[in-house]
């Protein structure tokens, strides 16, 4: 009888302070910080148009186009393709986007292509693809939005992230959402 | 050097610089010796009232286990229970989010309450807040609590020159919770908020997308969940893909954050085994060992995620580009290798990419790491799983120079070799019989289907969730169907099997060490710091790995190499 004591108590305690306590006080503190601790939402009008890490799906050519997602930039739904890099299936897939990229983006090379435009991410939400990544579709963007190509040139060379502290991790990583907003903005000051 | 390489050596050297402090830190919980924390001790002291502990009570390693194993009772009831009744009642489930199916409610519950956190269910469609926080975040403290209690009375035990008393497993949970898991989890929690990791209750939000379509975005209360997610070497993610979400692992800052804290305390722990015996030399040698692996590993994974896939050069794609399927741009292939190495070395099973679909000889190195896990290992219980080799090791070098093995001046004799010879073999027994029973069944039955990749990749999809059940790690090829009563019955079963031996068996072991008589430690005793006896103890480890496993590592990851 006890021992039966001391089991539900010392769970019952614990459950409490780590189950509901300590959640909520981390939340508590969240509220000090109410724009990362919502995931950096983004309001544009008055409208949220998306949160700064997720990506979203773009396919006009007006806009940078992010990473293939397996779940179609779902986030209610995230997930990746688990493709193994023997599986056909992944071979198909990886042929449909080169030729997809190839004929949007007239006189691109297969070679000119950086590898994360033609695979899925983890979280089917990457919100980044490289310089290089940003830089092969210019010319499309540009034609479709009838402005200089050097302007938006500049724009990706702005939006280009440095690795942290310049030193550590990837560098040169172009976030699709923030970069395309950009692009909004110039177009509406022309 | 590139940029990508210098974040994850900085990673590696973060996490030894901070174990060796909290290495010592946790010495002086577990002895009651003054801390910090101090201003905890109302609360403990409240808890221990609540539920009529005497705190200070001396336990044999019997009842310290019966202690272990009734608490862990409640954690599966408690956790079974509120997964097949979650749509029943009202409370923290604003989505009316409904009961689960047994077989993965048994499932689910035993993953978390044996820290495996296995996940068959994704988090933001199947899990209501309730279930999130009273289920899984709770879980995710006490079960890592459970480990490093464990890992305290083994301490003692080896400790003790005559005596059956290992400590008190109630205080050592209850301080391992609130001295070493709750300050680190609020550190990290409010660093993943700072850069974005959500801590609300918002549900979906709805997004207007910039081409005009309407996107649900789900938040929730992920900094908490995700802080001790990776410090208890847990793994249980709030989101389906885990860290790879940008919620859960918004940029590289918190990459590094997250990748320390997964291997922190479990390095920690070699370090406080070092202190609190007062062989320091001991303890670095055991380190250098399991570091030795764990930097042999990491350096396989990265160089071969980094050379990328040669079928995208054939092609066209220009040479010299990583593996990025199933990575995220803000990390590179670089950090997802380590991340991957050290979530397998240490039964933590987050993700920060998809296994799946890494190169073959790197999800066959995850594979191997959780073959032997001991390379640092989970929180406590990888400790004592290295313990088992040590006395597998301290055994066969015993029998080479013709004396008597003795471990810290007792003997070691048939019946303590007998326990550890049993509980290291269990664990290639339930992986090799489990994959056998799965592959024998989808002979059989094609029509199951529960596959995402053909061939020999196909294989390692049930291999490593075999693996990853035993190693009580939780990450997964999560290609593979596994929410069906098959998997959910069958990993259920190993988990609990590959969690509660390896814990009974080394405690016996300590138990009876503990009541000998000790033996005057000789120039003729066997020298554990000694150069001789470190390559015993490696041989030992990759021998027992490499010859149990060879013939399954040669069918599925081998096999896929040769046809990379």
């Amino acid at each position: 009888m006890k021992s039966l004591r001391r089991v539900l108590g010392l769970g019952v305690c614990t459950l409490v302070l780590f189950g509901i306590l300590y959640p909520l006080a981390m939340v508590g503190i969240g509220k000090a910080m109410p724009k990362s601790s919502a995931g950096n939402p983004i309001i544009r009008n008055g409208q949220l148009v998306g949160f700064e890490q997720i990506g979203q799906s773009f396919t006009s050519p007006g806009y940078f186009w992010g990473r293939p997602s397996a779940v179609d930039y779902d986030a209610s739904s995230t997930g990746g393709s688990n493709l193994g890099p023997t599986n056909p299936e992944l071979m198909v897939l990886v042929r449909e986007r080169i030729g997809s990229l190839v004929n949007s983006n007239p006189g691109l090379k297969i070679a000119e292509i950086p590898v994360e435009l033609i695979t899925a991410s983890g979280s089917g939400l990457d919100p980044h693809i490289s310089k290089q990544g940003a830089l092969i579709q210019i010319n499309r963007i540009s034609k479709a939005r009838s402005i200089d190509p050097k302007r938006v040139h500049e724009l990706v060379e702005s939006y280009s992230e440095k690795s942290l502290l310049g030193l550590f991790g990837p560098s040169d990583n172009v976030n699709v959402l923030k970069i395309n907003l950009a692009l909004d903005e110039l177009t509406v000051s022309n | 050097m590139n940029t990508e390489i210098l974040g994850v050596i900085l990673i590696f050297l973060l996490s030894v610089g901070l174990a060796w402090p909290l290495g010592k830190y946790m010495v002086k919980v577990f002895g009651g010796q003054k801390t910090w924390t101090d201003f905890l001790s109302p609360l403990e002291r409240l808890i221990f009232k609540l539920s009529g502990i005497d705190p200070d009570q001396p336990m044999d390693w019997k009842q310290n286990l019966k202690a272990l194993l009734g608490i862990n009772v409640f954690f599966f009831l408690f956790a079974f229970l509120a997964l097949v009744f979650q749509g029943a009642h009202p409370f923290w489930n604003p989505v009316n989010i409904g009961n689960w199916e047994p077989t993965l409610a048994f499932n689910t519950a035993v993953s978390f309450t044996t820290n495996t956190n296995l996940q068959h269910y994704s988090g933001e469609t199947g899990a209501s807040y309730f279930t999130q926080l009273l289920v899984f975040c709770w879980l995710q403290f006490v079960s890592a609590g459970t480990g490093i209690a464990a890992c305290a009375l083994l301490f003692q035990g080896l400790k003790n020159r005559r005596g059956t008393n290992l400590g008190n497993f109630y205080n050592l949970m209850v301080k391992s919770c609130t001295r070493v898991l709750l300050p680190l989890a609020v550190v990290l929690a409010v660093i993943l908020m700072i850069n974005g990791t959500t801590s609300n209750f918002e549900g979906l939000s709805q997004v207007t997308t910039l081409e005009g379509q309407t996107v649900q975005v789900a938040g929730g209360p992920t900094a908490p969940m995700v802080a001790i997610k990776q410090l208890g070497t847990n793994g249980g993610g709030y989101f389906g893909p885990n860290s790879t979400h940008p919620f859960e692992n918004p940029n590289y800052l918190t990459n590094i954050a997250e990748n320390v804290a997964i291997i922190l305390i479990p390095m920690a722990l070699v370090f406080a085994f070092g202190f609190f015996m007062d062989r320091k030399k001991l303890a670095m040698m055991f380190f250098g060992i399991m570091s030795l692996l764990f930097v042999g590993f990491a350096t396989i994974s990265i160089s071969e995620e980094l050379k990328g896939n040669p079928a995208f050069t054939e092609m066209g794609i220009a040479n010299g580009q990583s593996n990025m399927e199933g990575k995220e741009v803000r990390f590179g292939a670089a950090a997802s290798s380590l991340w991957g190495v050290s979530t397998t070395a240490t039964s933590n099973g987050s993700v920060n990419s998809m296994h799946d679909s890494h190169t073959p000889l790197s999800g066959g190195i995850f594979m191997l790491d959780m073959f032997i896990n001991a390379v640092y290992g989970g929180v406590g219980v990888g400790f004592i799983n290295f313990f088992l080799f040590v006395i597998v090791a301290v055994f066969i070098a015993g029998q080479m120079i013709g004396r008597t093995p003795g471990l810290f001046g007792k003997k070691i004799e048939a019946k303590e070799v007998k326990i550890a010879a049993l509980v290291v073999i269990l664990h290639p027994f339930l992986i090799l019989v489990g994959t056998a029973m799965a592959s024998y069944g989808l002979v059989q039955d094609p029509s199951l289907g529960w596959l995402n990749n053909p061939s020999f990749h196909g294989f390692s999809e049930m291999l490593y969730e075999n693996t990853s059940a035993s190693a009580n790690n939780g990450s997964g090829f999560e290609g593979l169907g596994d929410n069906t009563p098959f998997w959910n019955v069958l990993t259920g079963i190993i988990m609990l099997l590959a969690r509660y031996i390896p814990i009974i068996g080394p405690l016996a072991i300590v138990g009876s060490l503990s009541a000998k008589n000790p033996v005057p430690v000789t120039a003729g005793s066997l020298q554990l710091e000694s150069p001789a006896f470190g390559a015993v103890l490696i041989s030992v480890i990759v021998i027992v790995a490499a010859l149990a496993f060879f013939p399954a590592m040669v069918l599925g990851p081998l096999a896929e190499y040769y046809t990379f």
